[in-house]
């Protein structure tokens, strides 16, 4: 570092420019000054298998000399990092060689005040993770919390569910599929997909109230029932995005740029992803059929036609057609719940979960003590543990509830699909371009928020 | 597609409830810990889903099936198997003196950033693990936040004192 001769002004400054944000020892450092096993996982040596290509520490090259590599940084605010996730990157001209995923700069305490809220507030908390997603955050805690409580729900409650977590994964593709050309130089789809998700998202505000951060889905069922006229409203939104889609194949899946920039970038094989825990579409397009809307049923997934779409080859574009195609099956799936809505009530009707409708608080003094319950101390919940799992649009989306028998969660857990994910990229990086390094990121489908959470 | 009911053998000699069909929890002992992991690895369990710390300090008391001695902590690996359509989750007892447990980086590399979460949040230390800092707060953070005596909002704000505009 280079410091002025004699001018006194810079003494007060730090003695290293970045110290003040330094993450210390989270940060990357030279080779060598790094332990072999960390070394070996930056560069991506994931697999111990009997079978695999295990790769042996002692084997990376340690005596690099440093002036042929470089370690940059980038991010945490970067265009293309889909929110605050801050790499660290060694290269070795314009290729990655290793890379460490610098995360935590979303971090807000979110299962700390988990612990805080009673179950009734519980569903406000956990929408704000996955921001992109926000309805299946709330429908995993929901069965979590109604899985303790042992209730079981109205059929209309759990269609509805079903209806808004497949919208919810429409739009939130679509959104995927938006920044992804974004990334990819291709500005007019993202400019299609925000287009596309607006409708959707239009849908929701109806119905929900709130674009995101709905908090619909609640323990016991859902918050309101779908809006008059809903059928048209969603059979609209099916017929255009599913049109629409085949207008994302024109511009994209055939287009020769666009191969060339996503076929064989960002390998990944089935036994890597298994070992990294990876989930979601990423696991999907290296060729294992895992989704647990079929592998383990929620809500009424077992009495719905629809496909588990998979790759081959584990690259970016095949994350990127699966996807694709997962925007037609989730239609598929919300045309179905279309013709077999059932008739009935939208959430439970036992007074010690749900509060009492509005009309009754007036001519009942029970309801009047049930709704004042509910919002103040919230309902309690028997002492036990359980861990709920649902396929969110980015993997398996986890909760894990422990409950000490009283009205607020003793220890709530969430397991997000993008920080498990989030490890694979220094695998999908390695020996990859600096400029792929972009495209890798975006087929990853990162939400900070449920990274930090 | 219809799961397997059956635990699987690796379980034999651990204490078990059974959650659900497909989900099995299970107590082991840490001087056990790696070997169960071993051995139901060896059974088709390719994956670990989850892994957390939970602090126990003020539910000591909590039901606990015969034969389990609740300690502090409590570490919770939920194990994924594709080919069983089976989970199993097991639930390790950690003293409040000395919670160390062997890493499972070795065995299952996805663990690494929930590993580093729960030594972060919780403070459990898992020894071998290759790097084992802080991963979602700073590394100058004292105490882990989730822990059930972790003083609640007494961080300054930093902008507290900074004149308003009027």
């Amino acid at each position: 570092m280079t410091t002025l001769d004699d001018d006194a002004v810079v003494v007060d400054r730090p003695s290293w420019p970045t110290e003040e944000t330094s993450e210390g020892p989270q940060e990357l450092t030279r080779r060598e000054s790094t332990d072999p096993r960390q070394l070996a996982r930056e560069v991506g040596a994931v697999l111990r298998l009997p079978e695999g290509p295990a790769l042996d520490p002692t084997q990376i090259d340690l005596e690099r000399p440093d002036d042929e590599t470089m370690i940059i940084n980038m991010g945490p605010q970067h265009p293309s990092t889909h929110g605050v996730l801050r790499l660290m990157v060694e290269l070795d001209g314009e290729v990655v060689l290793r890379t460490k995923p610098i995360i935590g700069y979303l971090h807000t305490g979110m299962e700390k005040q988990a612990e805080e809220l009673t179950y009734v507030q519980g569903s406000t908390n956990v929408t704000r993770m996955d921001y992109l997603s926000p309805l299946h955050n709330e429908l995993v805690f929901s069965l979590a919390t109604e899985a303790l409580l042992g209730v079981e729900l109205p059929e209309r409650a759990v269609w509805i569910r079903m209806l808004m977590a497949e919208l919810n994964r429409v739009s939130s593709h679509l959104m995927w599929m938006a920044t992804n050309g974004m990334d990819l130089g291709s500005t007019s789809m993202m400019i299609y997909g925000f287009r596309e998700r607006e409708m959707v998202l239009s849908f929701f505000e109806k119905t929900t109230g709130l674009r995101m951060n709905h908090n619909y889905i609640r323990p016991g069922g859902v918050a309101a029932d779908l809006p008059d006229g809903w059928e048209d409203d969603v059979t609209l939104i099916c017929d255009t995005v599913e049109a629409r889609t085949y207008e994302y194949d024109e511009l994209l899946t055939g287009q020769p740029i666009f191969r060339q920039r996503t076929e064989g970038v960002g390998n990944l094989t089935a036994e890597e992803a298994l070992a990294l825990s990876v989930t979601g579409p990423l696991l999907r397009s290296t060729g294992v059929p895992w989704d647990l809307r079929r592998a383990m049923p929620y809500l009424a997934y077992d009495r719905v036609e629809f496909d588990v779409i998979t790759g081959t080859y584990g690259d970016n574009f095949d994350r990127y057609a699966i996807r694709l195609q997962e925007i037609r099956e989730a239609i598929r799936i919300i045309r179905q719940v279309l013709e077999q809505m059932p008739a009935g009530d939208y959430r439970l009707q036992d007074r010690k979960v749900t509060p009492p409708p509005r009309g009754r608080i007036d001519a009942s003094m029970e309801a009047l003590i049930h709704h004042f319950k509910v919002f103040t101390e919230g309902f309690h919940v028997p002492e036990g543990e359980v861990y709920v799992a649902i396929e969110s649009p980015r993997g398996e989306l986890g909760c894990y509830l422990v409950s000490d028998g009283g009205p607020k969660p003793y220890r709530m857990h969430i397991r997000g699909p993008s920080f498990v994910n989030l490890q694979a990229l220094p695998l999908l990086m390695r020996g990859g371009l600096l400029s792929d390094a972009v495209a890798v990121i975006s087929s990853v489908d990162p939400v900070m928020g449920e990274v930090d959470r | 597609m219809s799961s397997v009911t059956t635990p699987p053998l690796a379980l034999e000699g651990v204490i078990t409830t059974q959650e659900s069909p497909s989900s099995i929890v299970a107590f082991v002992e840490r001087a056990r810990y790696l070997d169960v992991v071993d051995a139901l690895q060896g059974e088709g369990f390719e994956m670990v889903s989850d892994l957390c710390a939970v602090d126990q300090l003020t539910s000591r008391a909590r039901a606990l099936p015969e034969g389990v001695a609740g300690e502090r902590f409590e570490v919770v690996v939920s194990l994924l198997s594709l080919s069983r359509h089976q989970r199993v989750r097991l639930r390790v007892q950690l003293p409040e003196s000395d919670p160390h447990l062997p890493t499972l980086f070795d065995r299952y590399p996805g663990t690494e950033a929930m590993e580093r979460e729960a030594f972060d949040l919780v403070g459990v230390i898992f020894d071998q693990h290759p790097d084992l800092t802080r991963i979602l707060l700073p590394e100058d953070w004292e105490g882990h936040p989730l822990r059930k005596d972790f003083a609640v909002g007494r961080v300054p704000v930093q902008f507290k004192s900074a004149p308003g505009p009027r």
